[in-house]
């Protein structure tokens, strides 16, 4: 039972990294850029939830979305700002850029919360569920958790397959050019996929605090990395990739920490990317990219 | 319909099309031939706003359209296949189209993609094939029924034969023959100047990034500098 009860978490906290590896793929697949400061939106995004709720005394759900609302107009301005610009410069000068947002976001959110950490309230205020006569308990933020993540793939998945801009985002990925010679404006269509994305990160970052609840300027930092690794495991720019990579890089870490250590724990987790690079560098679900000559 | 008047694009410190003019009049197919590096597919990109000249004019059924943006110019009708075909290999064929239609209002999508059934019945067959599983005839046809998709008023294919067999290369032409019949202008870069200019009512030939020659498809066709150029004496 104990095994099952650890994967089961492991699934949870996995989806928490599925849902931020979206959005970091669903970036590199049209924007061809690592978004580094993709981690910090979903602190942003737990914050905006905090303050919503501890301090406006707002319910949860006004939080949720107030929070979400939040993020997606952050991911705007910050593509607007500091990636559009570079549009066409070299890849290196956008990720420095990436990281420097990434700073920028962390130490605004020093400077208006403070460096006490938090103490984050789950929004679900659901009993945990009981199964096989108590011998298995999972909590319902582990429940909600999951789900949450299977309908946002869902969602996501219906969107690029079914709507018109969803299949315009899939065509600017394959060839920004002839998507601009479709009539794709590709400029709005990049600025819709930092907004989806930098949503689900708030819904993230609200999840994970439901679930640790410690939050910090910097909480969203190590969740990004590690979801980062999960996108790059399961194939980058492929989304069903980043929920199967996400996942299974939940689990990886919550059966390390059980069963092996709790220090060693991330290691394993970087440890997996590694080998993962080693043996298969488009990742599980990635496309091999040939070398052209 | 288009006048192109002394336009010059540069790519970084590169001067790749120097005081370029030239015009397009309703119902013609216009040939642009040259060599490899000459600036046809810059000439074209230019049109179609993927880069942008530094001076001149380009208009299109009296309008400016050197300063709109690629989606706007493909919205009045001008519509251009790229060189290489550049489908999106990992959506189906219909999606393709679909994309094609993009700046369409949804009525008319069904009735173009009857019409460019009819005009590629191949591509109605395999409707559902992820399009990156094509032949390079197929491939092409798509990347044309893409464009048509859009309402050209007037279509700029850019070496629509580059890498196809004989018979397929005809089979294009015959295309695009009955494109032209059909009503649609149209502005053809080929490397392949003999088949270009034997259905070209007029031609330009691009030499490093300037217009050297132009005359009727049949005058370049007999004319001695394009035989010993491009015709192989």
């Amino acid at each position: 039972m104990e095994i099952l009860a650890n994967i089961i978490n492991g699934a949870s906290l996995g989806s928490v990294y599925a849902i931020i590896a979206l959005g970091y793929t669903m970036v590199y697949g049209i924007a061809k850029m690592l978004n580094f400061a993709h981690g910090d939106v979903i602190m942003v995004g737990a914050y905006i939830c905090f303050c919503a709720v501890s301090y406006l005394g707002l319910p949860a759900l006004a939080g949720v979305v107030l929070s979400v609302i939040g993020c997606t107009v952050l991911g705007i301005v910050v593509e607007r700002l500091a990636y559009k610009p570079l549009r066409n410069a070299p890849s290196l000068n956008v990720l420095i850029t990436a990281i420097g947002v990434s700073y920028f976001l962390q130490n605004a959110a020093l400077i208006i919360m403070g460096s006490d950490p938090k103490s984050f309230s789950s929004i679900i205020a659901l009993p945990a569920l009981q199964l096989f006569d108590g011998r298995l308990t999972i909590s319902a933020t582990a429940v909600i958790t999951i789900l949450a993540c299977v309908i946002i793939m869902v969602a996501l998945t219906l969107f690029t397959t079914k709507t018109k801009m969803g299949k315009a985002m899939r065509a600017c990925s394959e060839d920004r050019d002839a998507a601009q010679l479709m009539g794709i404006n590709v400029n709005s269509t990049i600025s819709m996929v930092f907004a989806i994305g930098s949503g689900l990160a708030a819904i993230a970052g609200i999840l994970m605090c439901s679930a640790y609840p410690t939050l910090m300027p910097t909480t969203g930092s190590m969740p990004g990395i590690k979801a980062f690794t999960a996108a790059v495991l399961g194939g980058i720019g492929s989304i069903p990739g980043a929920a199967l990579g996400g996942v299974l890089l939940g689990i990886i870490e919550i059966l390390a920490r059980a069963y092996i250590s709790t220090q060693l724990a991330d290691a394993v987790v970087f440890a997996v990317l590694i080998v993962m690079l080693l043996i298969r560098p488009a990742g599980l679900l990635g496309k091999p990219v040939n070398e052209k000559v | 319909m288009l006048s192109v008047y002394n336009i010059n694009v540069w790519y970084g410190a590169i001067h790749a099309i120097k005081n370029v003019s030239f015009e397009v009049n309703d119902g013609e197919i216009v040939a642009l031939i040259g060599a490899n590096g000459a600036g046809k597919s810059t000439t074209l990109k230019t049109l179609s706003g993927l880069l942008r000249s530094r001076s001149g004019s380009i208009k299109f059924m009296d309008t400016d359209i050197m300063h709109a943006p690629a989606e706007k110019i493909v919205e009045q009708g001008l519509v251009h296949v790229p060189e290489g075909r550049r489908i999106f290999q990992q959506m189906t064929v219909e999606e393709n189209l679909d994309m094609g239609a993009y700046t369409q209002p949804k009525e008319t999508i069904a009735s173009n993609l009857e019409r460019v059934y009819e005009h590629f019945p191949r591509l109605a067959e395999r409707r559902r094939q992820i399009a990156g599983t094509l032949s390079g005839g197929e491939q092409q046809m798509l990347a044309m029924g893409r464009a048509l998709m859009a309402n050209p008023k007037l279509l700029m294919l850019d070496e629509p034969s580059m890498g196809l067999a004989p018979i397929l290369v005809e089979q294009i032409f015959e295309i695009i023959q009955a494109l032209h019949q059909a009503g649609t202008t149209i502005l053809l870069v080929e490397q392949n100047a003999q088949a270009a200019l034997s259905i070209a009512t007029r031609g330009y030939v691009m030499e490093t990034g300037t217009i050297t020659l132009s005359g009727s498809g049949q005058d370049l066709l007999h004319n001695d500098d394009v035989r010993k150029a491009y015709l192989g004496g």
